[in-house]
């Protein structure tokens, strides 16, 4: 992987703070967006954009190719069986949201389970709270292991064997800097008749993902993570269980055939779970989000950025009085720490004033921070354009606020 | 640079050795508060008697500043009247966004570097929104003060 020539691709990098180069290290929050995107999304809306599937004009004609186009992209780019078994959403939120609510509402009910992880995420913790609350089902969580290192598997397979309805965990974690062994649980999951939903926000685009080597039953990520644009993402399922799901917007798109005095009738995934005008632009400019990180090489930016991760890891340790969470060894590009006596945000703030970006707070997993006994920590987490100079920025600006605020 | 306009000495001093920090025993008014953005947590505790702050300790875990504007604020309300105690909050919380507030103590005004920084504001100000909100949430069988 040539890491200039990247760069050299990357407008952003040419931005700075107080005259720092802008050193961009919150890469799990959201990634920065190559030429070739921006300049895609340009040419969609200078020459192919109309509304999808509704007109039979020409520029009608170029969106909905775009549009299935992108479809088709995301779909190989998970090795989905097929085209159809990918709906576009809003993102990983809305993903997680129509499932409690479709496949949700139908196969939870009183006295089921759903079992998730202490480390998810807000968007995978929340809507089946919600969900368990409004049904009467319980939920139960596979805990995390000391200092966040991993998730305990064999809690897991415990807690599997008592067949709950729906097994929904992260692939990997926005603050550990760990993997889930996803095929293990899935398997596990598989034996005792449990379906199971993958958070892949952090792992869709970072790492080669197979929905059919992992074997889960759904799959959720966004795009804006991936150098796509916000506002897009997508829900993977297989045909079977996503042909048995009810609607849960309704609206134009979605609907087969209507009537003023008797129910409407829907259409197939995914049109039954798209109603109304979908994310056109964003789906023709993350569709080349794809083509470029399938071309660079995933396993290759998997590498890069553990890479960074670990180098940044080992230099941050010898910070006296620095914490950081998760396995010694980092797993995925993820390095999140907490420093006693200096607070995630001064660390942040003062990062800022230097040209460096840094994550700081709960990121969104509030219970988790609390469980390791950090409600706040920061968050340094790398990508294809980082480079080993940025960790040293890194390491020396952590350093330089340690000396100021203690 | 920057962050020394934000960050003086004096709050350094303060967020490094925060005043009035702990529990206080027997508080007849508390309260917690917190910044979803950044996980500023913080808890004002308050014994308040014939109408006015007797004492005042806050603890939590929260930013230099946020810290340091609790630690002077403590020190700040004993002896003033609830009214009088809300009414010194409205006017930080405009030194915090304005840069400049009407009757605020000089001691105070070293806060007012935060209009500068709009994601700070709220580090200022969580500790006298706090602060307010235990006026009104008595502990055990107290009043809401001012009554």
């Amino acid at each position: 992987m040539d890491i200039t020539k990247i760069r050299g691709q990357f407008p952003f990098l040419r931005e700075s703070v107080n005259g720092h180069p802008l050193i961009y290290l919150d890469n799990a929050a959201s990634s920065q967006k190559p030429d070739r995107v921006i300049r895609r999304m340009s040419r969609f809306l200078e020459s192919e954009y109309a509304n999808v599937h509704r007109g039979i004009h020409l520029l009608s004609e170029r969106a909905t190719t775009a549009y299935e186009d992108a479809r088709a992209a995301f779909a190989g780019l998970l090795n989905a069986e097929r085209p159809e078994e990918v709906i576009f959403t809003r993102g990983t939120t809305e993903s997680v949201n129509l499932l409690a609510n479709t496949w949700g509402r139908v196969n939870i009910g009183t006295g089921d389970t759903i079992l998730l992880t202490e480390m998810e995420h807000h968007s995978n913790l929340l809507p089946w709270l919600h969900l368990a609350q409004e049904t009467g089902a319980r939920v139960d969580f596979v805990p995390v292991l000391e200092n966040g290192a991993a998730l305990d598997f064999e809690a897991a397979r415990c807690l599997l064997a008592k067949r709950p309805k729906l097994f929904a965990f992260v692939h990997v974690p926005n603050t550990l800097g760990l993997e889930n062994p996803v095929r293990a649980l899935c398997g596990l999951a598989r034996e005792s008749g449990v379906t199971t939903f993958v958070d892949g926000a952090q792992s869709v685009g970072h790492q080669p993902v197979d929905v059919r080597d992992l074997d889960c039953d759904f799959l959720a990520c966004s795009a804006h993570k991936m150098c796509g644009p916000s506002g897009i993402g997508g829900l993977w399922g297989r045909q079977e269980l996503l042909s048995a799901m009810p609607p849960w917007q309704y609206g134009g798109e979605m609907v087969d055939r209507a009537y003023f005095n008797k129910p409407a009738t829907f259409r197939d995934p995914p049109a039954r779970f798209e109603a109304g005008t979908p994310p056109i632009l964003e789906a023709a400019g993350w569709a080349e989000a794809i083509r470029f990180l399938t071309e660079t090489g995933l396993e290759d930016i998997r590498e890069h950025s553990v890479e960074l991760a670990n180098l940044a890891a080992r230099q941050l340790r010898g910070i006296d009085g620095l914490k950081i969470f998760g396995p010694d060894v980092r797993q995925s590009g993820i390095v999140a720490f907490s420093i006693s006596g200096v607070h995630a945000h001064d660390v942040a703030f003062f990062a800022n004033e230097r040209g460096l970006a840094l994550r700081a707070g709960h990121h969104c997993a509030q219970p988790l921070m609390r469980k390791l006994g950090s409600p706040a920590s920061s968050r340094a987490s790398f990508s294809l354009y980082n480079t080993r100079q940025d960790v040293e920025a890194l390491v020396g600006i952590v350093r330089e606020a340690v000396a100021f605020f203690r | 640079m920057m962050d020394n306009e934000l960050y003086q000495e004096v709050l350094l001093q303060h967020s490094r050795r925060p005043r009035n920090f702990g529990p206080l025993e027997n508080p007849t008014h508390a309260a917690d508060g917190h910044n979803a953005l950044c996980g500023d947590e913080i808890s004002v505790a308050l014994r308040i008697e014939n109408g006015a702050v007797a004492e005042a300790k806050f603890s939590g875990s929260a930013c230099a500043i946020c810290t340091a504007s609790a630690s002077m604020m403590t020190g700040e309300v004993k002896g003033l009247t609830c009214s009088a105690v809300e009414t010194l909050a409205g006017n930080f919380r405009q030194l915090a966004k304005d840069g400049a507030g009407p009757d605020v103590p000089v001691r105070l005004q070293v806060l007012g570097g935060v209009h500068q920084f709009p994601q700070r504001v709220k580090c200022a100000v969580l500790p006298w929104e706090t602060l307010v909100s235990a006026l009104r949430s008595p502990v055990g069988t107290g009043e809401i003060c001012p009554g």
